[in-house]
């Protein structure tokens, strides 16, 4: 089989293929590495999904992979396939930056719990991908090592924070990856690619080595192409972790289950709530089109839709914008020049607390400086009840229309994103506006349930990929999986397989011969 | 509506160790400003009789048993350090020469 073959071909049918023998897991590394060089470049003019790419590590992991499947040993069910970190998941054996100037080249002494799980699962890291900066942003413009591009097309932007996780993917550079969504970080990328990315329920995910950005809104998941593959990523990742205080002790949904159930195509006796609140006024005609086909579709299943309201959602931008900050303000409190990372003008004259300065200065880019102000605003004397203490208060008011509304419907139903992928620079020193992208996807972080988004067509008026959000409730993650199955096989008729299909052909960059260390 | 002056936006990168350049600090001003009016409609909705949530899932205390397990050793924790001395942080002096 031809290289553009392979991969091409899902993360379940690599693993069916390196278990019996046809592929070898180093064969299939190596296309993906190939792919890399071909298509990644440099931020001026490549994909630049990935900031650091370990080939000899990722060889080294699937020949033993190989090793293992000659000696007769059961492999898992992703066992020899490649996947892309996001660069905030802490690796033992590569940098971690976080999308930062801060961490630049810093290499932590530990791997994460994601980590670890992966590399027990025999799947290859094959490298970090790019991302907003401590995963703040919605378009990756925002990471110090310059933007990602969207594969759909180059000039405009794959998402954010995960912008390298889900270009990664669309670029047929690799198919699994990893992102962490505080958000909308992995929905949203998902949606402007034409991906599959997951947002578990809080605490389904082990945080255990993940920088955080929102302790209480940080989860990370699965980001696949198709909806079996990221089940499949997601049983691997999922579980309770002693090391997280907050990771959930009860069983993992059965999302691989759902995914296989999902793709008869049969939703009899679903209850589907269209949010009344995610539409209208400020969102694409395209993006509502296909919105309103694939409900249309969903009813067609067999699921029964009905319009539900969540009266608050739309005050979650404003609560999710004075929580975030508040959090990152005292999570990036660590970044102090003394343990780790970036030192500035430390040459005898300067003293700590100078050092301290300059260093976040120097080392902090324009959007994680904004956020850091505006929470060490809210959390200020004086205006602690007024902000945080407020939208504190709206969170709860989120979580109670999550209920109401799962008391009459099984899942929830919006578009994933206002607007499909806009531009590079347009909006990059308006923060008002790139917070808007978020606008759907944040009130299940301030609840915690679970939520995806899933392909569902392209929009008339710039053929670029629409995402359809689909939410449900704490613990219920298999829901998403047999919705996301349904409309994936209801829609592979007319795609030819996957959206993706629909993707213009990436043709090699300029620079071809991208550095692989 | 809040306004921020600059004075406030200093203070504020005073309190979070972050020097700002000038026209940093009058750029955030503004954006700061306009950010902090579009989120104070969180005010409109929260009654007094609304309990705040801090964590989306109820959580309480985790612990464990405390026996002795591997951590980093010391060579691995320095290793990232920006400055390392005799098995320790090497940090810049912390008290000022008045003192």
């Amino acid at each position: 089989m031809s290289e553009g073959g392979l991969i091409r071909r899902s993360a379940a049918e690599l693993a069916a293929s390196i278990a019996s023998g046809e592929l070898s897991a180093v064969e299939v590394t190596q296309a993906h590495l190939d792919r890399i060089a071909e298509v990644d470049g440099e931020p001026e003019s490549g994909v630049h999904a990935f900031l650091h790419v370990d080939a000899e590590g990722a060889l080294a992991a699937a020949a033993e992979v190989d090793a293992k499947r000659s000696a007769g040993a059961q492999l898992g069910p992703l066992a020899g396939v490649p996947l892309a970190l996001k660069d905030v998941i802490t690796t033992s054996d590569m940098p971690t930056t976080a999308g930062s100037k801060i961490l630049e080249n810093w290499q932590p002494p530990y791997d994460a719990t994601i980590t670890k799980r992966l590399r027990d699962a025999g799947i290859v890291v094959l490298g970090k991908t790019n991302m907003d900066e401590f995963a703040m942003g919605s378009s990756t413009e925002n990471s110090a090592f310059g933007p990602t591009r969207n594969p759909w097309d180059l000039s405009r932007i794959p998402g954010g924070s995960g912008g390298g996780s889900s270009a990664a993917l669309a670029a047929y550079e690799a198919p699994l990856a990893i992102g962490t969504d505080t958000g909308g970080s992995i929905r949203q990328p998902a949606a402007v690619t034409g991906t599959v990315g997951v947002k578990p329920t809080y605490g389904g995910v082990s945080r255990y080595g993940i920088i955080a950005c929102a302790s209480s809104l940080d989860q990370a998941g699965p980001c696949a192409r198709t909806v079996l593959d990221a089940a499949l990523l997601h049983s691997v990742i999922a579980g309770h972790d002693p090391l997280d205080s907050t990771s959930i002790d009860q069983p993992v949904p059965d999302v691989v289950g759902a995914a296989r159930r999902g793709a008869d195509g049969d939703l009899s006796g679903l209850r589907v709530g269209v949010v009344k609140e995610l539409g209208g006024e400020g969102y694409q005609a395209g993006v509502e089109a296909r919105f309103n086909d694939a409900v249309a579709q969903l009813s067609k299943m067999g699921a029964e839709v009905v319009e539900v309201s969540c009266p608050h959602f739309s005050y979650g931008l404003a609560a999710y914008y004075l929580i975030l900050p508040s959090e990152v303000s005292s999570n990036l409190a660590r970044f102090d020049a003394m343990r780790f990372g970036l030192r500035v003008g430390d040459d005898g004259t300067h003293s700590a607390e100078e050092v301290m300065n300059l260093t976040r200065g120097t080392g902090f880019g324009a959007e994680a400086k904004r956020r850091i102000m505006l929470g060490t605003y809210a959390l200020s004397s004086g205006y602690y009840d007024a902000y945080y203490g407020q939208a504190q208060k709206v969170r709860t008011l989120i979580a109670r229309d999550f209920e109401a509304a799962f008391s009459q419907v099984d899942v929830l139903v919006s578009p994933t994103t206002p607007t499909t992928a806009f531009p590079i620079g347009e909006k990059v020193d308006d923060p008002l506006a790139m917070y808007k992208n978020d606008l759907c996807t944040i009130p299940s972080n301030l609840a915690g349930n679970a939520s995806a988004s899933f392909p569902c067509g392209l929009a008339d008026e710039d053929g670029l990929p629409v995402g359809l959000h689909v939410m449900a409730p704490v613990l219920a993650d298999d829901r998403l999986y047999r919705v996301g199955a349904a409309i994936e096989q209801a829609f592979a008729g007319a795609w030819g397989g996957t959206l993706l299909n629909q993707a213009p052909e990436l043709t090699p960059t300029a620079t071809r011969a991208k550095v692989i260390s | 509506m809040p306004s921020i002056s600059r004075e406030e936006v200093a203070h504020l990168a005073r309190l979070a160790r972050m020097d700002l350049a000038p026209d940093e600090l009058d750029h955030l001003a503004g954006q700061l400003d306009q950010i902090l009016g579009a989120v104070t409609q969180v005010a409109e909705v929260a009654a007094d009789d609304i309990p705040p949530t801090s964590h989306p899932l109820p959580v309480t205390n985790v612990f464990r048993e405390d026996q002795p397990r591997p951590s980093l050793t010391p060579q691995e924790a320095l290793a990232g350090a920006p400055a390392a001395e005799a098995g320790k942080f090497r940090v810049p002096r912390i008290l000022g020469e008045e003192q």
